[in-house]
């Protein structure tokens, strides 16, 4: 929260031009009947622009009569939204320097240094020739181009303090500037020219309407057709399974440059077959104790029975529920106390996470119990879930039967 | 490397003209009367097929979020695409504002169409000021081309506004963003009630992110197999990513869900500044979410679930690279500013504790802490998360929390050295 206050030297009125005035009914048909209120920002906004970049109270009170709205309302709006200048700004710039953690790696202190140097020590305060004046301000949203400082409309970008300085004594002289980059570079390219969209027939044309041959083929061959799959090394099987298992490049074992690591079931299949030697090569090298083959071949076996085919895949789960309390799982019909104090032991809190599972990791949750099964898609409890975690609630405490 | 043929965003840097003839010609407004006359149903099905997570930061299931949506109410239906992006590190919506406004403004009638709404608000940010003149530029010339409005050329009524801000951070927050939009102050709504319910003027309303709705057309004509074959399970499609902080070439660049960020930074950023072993800690998604060290950052891949495995997060796939210039205290004590800031003051937790953990911070980045002050500010911050309305108390609590679990021993050396340059001397 910022504390801000109108300035104490008002002018005695506002209106609006009729240019302004007609621009202002037109934004508010923009919004149903009754609902003008709605208008407030853009008018204001207007009203600042037009008072040449701060905002008088007249000019609030003006607005709040324009949109039958008690004057306080705006007075809330207007200390509340911090674009909305109270006090008046350099009668030339207004600098408003980001100084927000990405800005400020690459540098923000300096241009404030500048600005403390050149205009004020003081932010908000004017130049003493009045016609300059500067702030620091929260992420203006320009990070890739850091740093930014941002006067009216425009962003100057890639900002050194020498640079900015030569900004600086730009508008004092009114000269035209060029807003954007200043290093020459496109919007946020890599400066030294992009690294992608370098393929020419994006641009020529040619791929308006290749979309279409996927339903030319859908009905030609059934629903066996399908958009040619990317090629891609994120995309092949093996690397999703074992991201879906949980052993994705991020975890320790797997390292960037190592083999990719194996899905569990894939292993448990070669140490059945008895591929000891691929085995341990495909397990990143390591030896297998004969414990751990046993192991891969038991889960392989308890998976098979338990999924009759659908391979079991274990869910997103957690050690704690998020912000130490978990939801209300019994509101799930079918879930009762014993089940929830199950799903919290297994590291389910949330509705959501119900609400996110597969049918394998249906399959995979299954497999942990020791009864129960067909529970979770009898009684739907994914649906329910999904309506829980958007914040519908049954009438009762036990949870709604769901319908059919 | 993702072709650029599964490239979405083809006009990110505005090397080609962002205007309808253009837009067209790259693959826009393609067929997107065959799909609207394929059915609200079928696109609800492509979103769901696609395995599309919202792109604002929490990640929830697009077309799930979509099918929450009342299918018979009285009440009218509003779309609200949040183009409000403020979350520190974040800078990709502005580029498809301002340079592919197109794939948004057919999404937004597309995902309208599926919901049933007749009726969608963009808010866009305050500061993007000609972000928003170039994205009502292209509204315009849709309407002109009688693609959206009145009996338009789609069959589906269609009315599209540019709404905007004025410089609050929390009006982000989808609730804070609904009463804004209505005239308020931004302060965030209790929920239960949920928009799809009860929300703008009332009515059902789905708050979407620009980058969600933007990639609908493309995802509807390349099919929701295509998107779901990119990334990782759980983790599909294609992403904006936007690097900033010390890398060689700062930038915004789309890329797979689940590039590994060495890729990424590699490829389009030509690397670390100073190479990697210059590397301190990453912020991998947006400045509300805990940092990473050097070591994870070498091995993780962009993608909601690895970096929530790190206790960390996608985000909005902000990436805020720092060095080891960086004083690591300062650069959160920064953020544990912005957050004090944009605080709306409706929560106790927030409004005070922001404030405590910023004015904590200013005094351990010069040192001048006792060491058990960091466990107590740990506390703090636990206090503060999760005992709020909206998120922005969780946003504020954990970059402090990433600081304290990553560089303990860093804060604990600023004290000891402060502590030796100011010891009084006893007199004898």
């Amino acid at each position: 929260m910022a504390v801000r206050r109108v300035h104490p030297d008002q002018p005695a009125e506002f209106a609006f031009t009729a240019e302004n005035l007609a621009w202002a009914r037109a934004t508010i048909a923009k919004y149903p009947p009754g609902k003008q209120a709605s208008a407030v920002l853009p008018l204001l906004w207007r009203a600042q622009e037009q008072s040449g970049g701060w905002l008088p109270e007249p000019a609030i009170r003006s607005v709040c009569d324009l949109l039958d709205m008690a004057y306080i309302r705006g007075m809330e709006i207007a200390t509340f939204y911090t674009m909305f200048q109270l006090s008046p700004i350099g009668s030339k710039a207004h600098f408003q320097v980001c100084g927000t953690t990405p800005c400020m790696l690459r540098g923000s202190r300096d241009i404030v240094s500048v600005c403390q140097r050149r205009i004020n020590e003081h932010p908000h305060a004017p130049s003493e020739d009045g016609t300059l004046s500067w702030e620091e301000v929260e992420c203006i949203g320009v990070c890739a181009n850091a740093p930014v400082v941002q006067v009216g409309k425009d962003t100057f970008e890639d900002l050194t303090p020498e640079q900015f300085e030569k900004i600086l004594d730009g508008f004092l002289a009114g000269r035209e500037l060029k807003w954007g980059s200043q290093i020459g570079r496109k919007a946020s390219c890599p400066v030294t020219g992009p690294t992608t969209l370098t393929d020419e027939t994006l641009y020529d044309g040619s791929t308006i309407g290749a979309w279409k041959k996927r339903f030319e083929e859908t009905a030609e061959a059934g629903d066996k057709a399908q958009e040619t799959t990317p090629a891609s090394a994120l995309a092949s099987p093996t690397h999703k399974a074992a991201v879906a298992e949980g052993s994705s490049p991020s975890s320790p074992g797997g390292a960037i440059g190592a083999p990719p690591p194996v899905h569990p079931a894939a292993l448990a299949a070669m140490a059945n077959a008895g591929l000891v030697k691929e085995l341990e090569a495909r397990g990143g090298g390591k030896p297998l104790s004969a414990g751990e083959l046993d192991k891969i071949k038991a889960d392989m076996l308890r998976d098979q029975a338990v999924a009759a085919g659908r391979q079991a895949v274990k869910p997103e789960l957690l050690s704690a529920p998020r912000s130490g309390q978990g939801d209300d799982l019994s509101l799930i019909w079918g879930v009762a106390d014993k089940m929830v104090e199950k799903l919290n032991a297994i590291g389910i809190w949330h509705f959501d996470q119900i609400a996110q599972w597969t049918p394998e990791n249906v399959a995979w949750f299954e497999s942990q119990l020791d009864g129960f099964k067909g529970r979770v898609t009898r009684d739907k409890w994914i649906e329910q879930a999904q309506k829980l975690s958007q914040g519908w609630r049954p009438e009762n405490k036990a949870g709604e039967k769901p319908k059919g | 490397m993702l072709k650029d043929r599964d490239r979405i965003f083809r006009n990110i840097y505005g090397f080609h003209s962002p205007w309808l003839k253009a837009a067209v010609q790259r693959g826009a407004w393609d067929g997107t009367k065959f799909f609207i006359d394929k059915g609200h149903d079928y696109i609800i099905d492509e979103m769901k097929k696609s395995g599309l997570r919202g792109r604002g930061g929490a990640g929830f299931p697009t077309g799930l979020k979509w099918s929450f949506m009342p299918k018979a109410d009285p009440r009218p239906s509003y779309l609200v695409i949040n183009a409000d992006e403020s979350e520190p590190g974040s800078c990709k919506d502005r580029e498809i504002l301002r340079h592919d406004p197109h794939l948004l403004i057919e999404g937004a009638l597309l995902a309208s169409f599926a919901m049933r709404a007749h009726t969608s608000y963009i808010y866009v940010r305050g500061e993007y000021i000609r972000e928003r003149e170039a994205l009502q530029r292209a509204i315009d010339e849709a309407y002109e081309a009688k693609l959206i409005g009145k009996n338009n050329v789609h069959g589906w009524d269609f009315d599209l506004y540019v709404h905007h801000g004025a410089g609050a951070y929390i009006c982000g927050e989808e609730t804070a963003m609904l009463e804004s939009l209505e005239g308020k102050k931004g302060q965030p709504r209790l929920k239960p009630p949920f928009p799809a319910n009860v929300g703008l003027y009332g009515a059902p309303t789905t708050i979407n992110n620009v980058e969600s709705i933007a990639v609908v057309g493309e995802i509807l004509r390349r099919g929701g197999t295509w998107f779901a074959a990119l990334g990782l399970p759980n983790n599909t499609g294609t992403k904006l990513f936007q690097i900033s902080g010390h890398v060689e070439r700062p930038c915004v660049v789309e890329e797979e869900m689940g590039i590994p960020l060495k890729d990424l930074i590699d490829k389009h950023c030509g690397g670390i500044r100073g190479g990697w072993d210059n590397l301190l800690a990453v912020i991998p998604g947006g400045s509300s979410v805990r940092c990473i060290t050097a070591e994870q950052a070498e091995a993780v891949t962009m993608d909601f679930d690895a970096l929530s495995k790190l206790g960390s997060g996608l985000g909005t796939a902000a990436v805020i690279v720092m060095d080891k210039s960086t004083d690591i205290i300062g650069a959160i004590r920064r953020i544990a500013y912005f957050y004090k800031h944009e605080s709306c003051g409706q929560c106790t937790p927030c409004r005070e504790g922001t404030g405590w953990m910023w004015r904590v911070l200013e005094r351990m980045e010069r040192g001048q802490a006792e060491k058990r002050e960091i466990d107590l500010l740990l506390d703090v911050t636990k206090q503060v998360e999760g005992h709020t309305i909206c998120a922005l108390g969780d946003a504020a609590a954990w970059p402090v929390q990433g600081l304290i679990k990553n560089f303990r021993p860093v804060i604990e050396a600023r004290i000891d050295d402060y502590q030796a340059k100011h010891t009084p001397v006893a007199a004898e």
